[in-house]
C-alpha cells in the first residue's frame, strides 16, 4: 500500500522498511518515507499511529529493529541524537526543550556552546544567534539576551527552530508546532517554515491540524496503525482522504459515498 | 488557504552563520512592542533608564540580591544601635564578624553547586566536620606529620571522593538527593567521631605552634601585611574592573547587549569602594594589646573561591549546563549534555568546597574536637544560599549568594552574642529570616509567571 515518491531525484532522506517494536506494541511496520529537500513533508496520523516514534527513529532517539535510512543515498546508523545532528537533522519537540531560566542565546547554543581559550564566547554566540533569528525575520524580541520565560508561545516555538536551523541543518522536523498556538501566531510559525522550505531545507512536520497540513505541505503522508499507507504530493489528496487514510489505513475500506468518521 | 505565499520568503538568502548584513541584529529590538515584562535593563541605553528599569524589575518580582542587601544594611544599622557600647560596627567586630561568617559562607556557596541543579546537599556539614577532623589530624607532628598542602589536599580528596559516591547515586540511580544525603550526613557524623580517636589526642586534636598546623591555624587567624592588602586590592581592582571595561566596551562597540559606560565605570568604582574600605578597617590595629592588624587570609581565600567558582558557573560549558539541567533537564538532555557527568561532579564541587568550610572551622576553634555543629552548620549552609537569594526550585542563584547569605546568619549570631543572647534566639531568629527568605523566592516565581509577554 506503500506509495514511493517518483525517483527523479534521490531525496534528502529515505526510510526503507523501517520497523520498531516496544514490548507488545508493534509501534512501525515496515515503514518507507521520503522527505525531499526544498519541499515540506506533513506526517500526519490519529494518536498511536507511529507519527512520533518515526521522527525518533530519524532522530537518532530510537534504533530501528529492521530497516534502513539513506543520507543522500548513502546507507547511515542513527544511534544517538549527536549522529542525527552531525548530518544535519534537527528535531523540534513539541515541548520545545527550551530552558526557561537560560536567555535566547544560551538556549539556541545549548551542548554547542562556542570557546575561546576554554571560557564562553558570549560574543561571537550572541552575534550568530542575532543573525539566524534576524534571518528568519523573527524580529518581535525585544533583546535575545531575555530569559525564555518572558517570551510568548509563539515566540517560543521560533526560537526552538531557529536553534534548530543555526547548525546548516538540512532537514528540520517539527512536531506539531501550531497546535499551542493562536491564529496570529500559527500564521507567523507556518510563514517561518515556508521560508525554511525556500532555503532548500527538507521539513517534516508533524501535525493534527488539516488546516496547516494544507497550507504549507507539498508532501503528505498518511501512517495508520505503525504502517505508512499514503505518500504523495499534497494536491493529490483532499481533505477527505486524508481523514479516511488517517481513520481507516486506505481509502479502498471506505463504502462508497459513505462520510468519513472522525475528526480532526 | 493553501494558495497564500509569502512575500518576504522568496528574497532571503540561504541561510548560513557568518555571511551577514551587519545591520540585521538591529531589527531584533522592536520598539513598538513595548512590554515592561521583558527584563527592562536589557533595552536601556542610558543609566537613569537602567535604574528606572531596575525597579520595574524589582516590582516585577525579580529581586535579585537586593532583598539580602536591604537586610544586610538593616542588620549593620539595628545591631550598630543596640549592641552595648555600638561595637557592632567597630573594626575589631567587623573583622571577628567576617571570620565567624566565613565558615558559613563558603558551605553556603558549596551548597548553591547542587541547589541550581535543583538537588540538595544535606551532608556539607559533617563532610566539612570530617574534613577538618582529617586535615588536623595529618598536620600531627607526634603522628603523621604531613605538610600541611597535603594534609588540606587529602581532606579535601576525601570530600571529592564523597561527593563523587554520593552524586552517583543521585545521578546514575536517580535517588532522591534529599535521602541520599541525609543518609551521608549521619554516615560522616559517625566517621568524623571515629577520625577524631586517632592518635594520643583522646578525641581532641590542636592546631599547635609547629610549622604545619600553624599554617592550617592562619588559614583563619593569619594576617598579611597592610601595604600588601593594598597592593593585592589595587592588583585586584586593575584586573576585575579592567576586564569588565575591556568586555563591555568591546560588546558596545559590536552592538551587541551590553549595559550602559556609566553603569560599567559604576561597577568598577562599586568594588574599588568597597575593597578599599574592606582593606582600611582591616588595617586598623583591633587588638586589645599589641598588634592585630592587616587583612586576614580568611578573606582572601573567601574572594578567590568566589571568583574562582563564578568563573566556573558564569563562564565555561560546565556552568552553563548546571544552569541549564536546572532549568530543563530533558531539554539538556536532548542537547546532548551528560546529564549523569555534571550532576556528579557538581556534587563532587559541593563535597570539596564543603570540606574547604570544614578546614576554615578547625582553623578558627584551633582544633578538632566531637562538638563540631554539623547538623546546625548543614541547615545554615543552605540557609545562606536561600537567603543570598538562590532558588530552591533550581536554576536561579548565583555564588555571591552563598557570601551575602552567610554574611547575614554571621552577622546576626555576632550582634545577638553581642546582645548577650544566646543560641535559643540565634536559632528562632535564623529561622524566621530563612523563613523570609524562602518567601520571597516563591512570591518572586510566582510574579515572574505571571509577568510573560503575550506578543509576537
Amino acid at each position: 500500500m506503500t506509495v514511493s515518491s517518483p525517483s527523479r531525484a534521490e531525496p534528502l532522506l529515505r526510510a526503507r522498511g523501517i520497523s520498531k517494536r516496544f514490548g507488545a506494541v508493534q509501534a512501525l511496520v515496515n515503514v518507507d518515507l521520503d522527505l525531499p529537500g526544498g519541499a515540506v513533508t506533513a506526517l500526519v496520523g490519529d494518536n498511536g499511529a507511529g507519527k512520533s516514534v518515526l521522527t525518533k527513529t530519524i532522530a537518532g532517539i530510537y534504533t530501528p529493529d529492521h530497516g534502513q535510512i539513506f543520507w543522500q543515498g548513502e546507507p547511515v546508523h542513527l544511534h544517538t541524537p549527536r549522529d542525527a545532528a552531525r548530518l544535519g537533522i534537527e528535531t523540534v519537540y513539541q515541548d520545545l526543550a527550551l530552558a526557561d531560566n537560560l536567555d535566547i542565546v544560551q538556549n539556541m547554543f545549548l551542548g554547542r556552546e562556542r570557546l575561546r581559550s576554554a571560557l564562553l564566547d558570549e560574543d561571537s554566540m550572541e552575534r550568530a544567534a542575532a543573525e539566524t533569528l534576524a534571518n528568519l525575520r523573527v524580529t518581535t524580541v525585544r533583546s535575545i539576551r531575555q530569559p525564555v520565560a518572558s517570551l510568548s508561545g509563539g515566540q517560543r516555538q521560533s526560537v526552538a527552530v531557529a536553534k534548530a536551523v543555526m547548525w546548516n541543518s538540512k532537514l528540520v522536523m517539527l512536531d506539531e508546532p501550531t497546535a499551542a498556538l493562536g491564529v496570529v501566531q500559527t500564521r507567523q510559525v507556518l510563514d517561518l517554515v515556508r521560508r525554511l522550505r525556500d532555503r532548500g531545507l527538507a521539513v517534516m512536520m508533524i501535525s493534527h491540524n488539516l488546516n496547516d497540513v494544507f497550507e504549507v505541505a507539498d508532501r503528505i503522508a498518511v501512517l495508520y496503525l505503525g504502517r505508512c499507507v499514503a505518500q504523495k504530493p499534497s494536491s493529490e489528496f483532499d481533505r477527505q482522504s486524508v481523514v479516511q487514510y488517517m481513520t481507516t489505513g486506505g481509502e479502498i475500506r471506505m463504502a462508497p459515498g459513505e462520510q468519513a468518521a472522525g475528526t480532526v | 488557504m493553501a494558495g497564500e505565499t509569502d512575500p518576504l520568503a522568496t528574497e532571503q538568502p540561504p541561510l548560513s552563520a557568518g555571511d551577514l548584513p551587519a545591520e540585521l541584529p538591529g531589527e531584533l529590538i522592536a520598539p513598538e512592542v513595548a512590554a515592561l515584562e521583558v527584563p527592562p535593563e536589557l533595552v536601556a541605553q542610558s543609566l537613569g533608564e537602567y535604574v528606572r528599569a531596575w525597579g520595574a524589575r524589582i516590582r516585577g518580582g525579580d529581586p535579585g540580591v537586593l532583598p539580602v542587601i536591604l537586610g544586610l544594611a538593616i542588620i549593620a544599622v539595628l545591631f550598630q544601635i543596640v549592641s552595648p557600647g555600638n561595637v557592632f560596627l567597630s573594626a575589631g567586630n567587623l573583622v571577628n564578624l567576617f571570620q565567624q561568617s566565613a565558615v558559613f559562607m563558603v558551605l553556603g556557596m558549596a551548597e548553591i553547586f547542587v541547589l541550581l541543579l535543583g538537588e540538595i546537599d544535606l551532608s556539607t556539614g559533617y563532610v566539612a566536620g570530617l574534613a577538618g577532623v582529617i586535615g588536623v589530624q595529618l598536620v600531627q607532628p607526634v603522628t603523621t606529620n604531613f605538610p600541611w598542602w597535603v594534609a588540606i589536599m587529602a581532606a579535601l580528596l576525601a570530600c571529592a571522593v564523597i561527593g563523587a559516591a554520593q552524586g552517583t547515586l543521585v545521578a546514575r540511580l536517580r535517588l532522591p538527593s534529599f535521602v541520599v544525603t541525609l543518609g551521608g550526613n549521619l554516615i560522616f557524623n559517625g566517621v568524623m567521631l571515629w577520625a577524631l580517636l586517632f592518635g594520643p589526642f583522646s578525641g581532641y586534636p590542636t592546631l599547635g605552634d609547629q610549622t604545619n598546623p600553624h599554617v592550617l591555624y592562619q588559614l583563619m587567624w593569619g594576617t598579611i601585611d597592610p601595604l600588601i592588602g593594598w597592593i593585592i586590592l589595587t592588583a585586584l581592582v586593575v584586573v576585575v574592573g579592567g576586564s569588565f571595561w575591556l568586555r563591555d566596551s568591546r560588546r558596545r562597540r559590536s552592538g551587541l547587549v551590553a549595559p550602559p559606560v556609566s553603569l560599567t565605570a559604576l561597577k568598577i568604582v562599586l568594588i574599588a569602594v568597597v575593597g578599599a574600605a574592606v582593606v582600611a578597617i582591616c588595617n586598623i590595629n583591633r587588638a586589645h594589646f599589641g598588634t592585630i592588624e592587616g587583612v586576614p587570609w580568611v578573606i582572601l581565600i573567601v574572594i578567590g573561591l568566589l571568583g574562582l567558582w563564578t568563573v566556573l558557573l558564569q563562564r565555561t560549558r560546565f556552568g552553563r549546563y548546571i544552569y541549564a539541567i536546572g532549568g530543563n533537564p530533558e531539554a539538556s538532555r536532548r542537547a546532548g549534555i551528560n546529564l549523569v557527568r555534571v550532576r556528579t561532579l557538581a556534587f563532587v564541587l559541593c563535597s570539596m568546597t564543603a570540606g574547604l568550610a570544614g578546614l576554615l572551622y578547625v582553623a578558627n576553634q584551633g582544633g578538632a574536637s566531637n562538638n563540631f555543629p554539623g547538623g546546625q552548620y548543614v541547615l545554615y549552609a543552605v540557609a545562606a544560599a536561600v537567603i543570598g537569594g538562590t532558588s530552591l526550585f533550581g536554576g536561579r542563584g548565583r555564588v555571591l549568594h552563598g557570601v551575602l547569605g552567610g554574611l547575614v546568619i554571621g552577622g546576626i549570631n555576632n550582634g545577638l552574642y553581642l546582645l548577650g543572647l544566646d543560641v535559643k534566639v540565634q536559632f528562632v531568629v535564623t529561622g524566621f529570616v530563612l523563613l523570609a527568605a524562602v518567601t520571597i523566592d516563591a512570591l518572586s516565581r510566582r510574579g515572574a509567571s505571571v509577568g510573560s509577554v503575550a506578543h509576537i
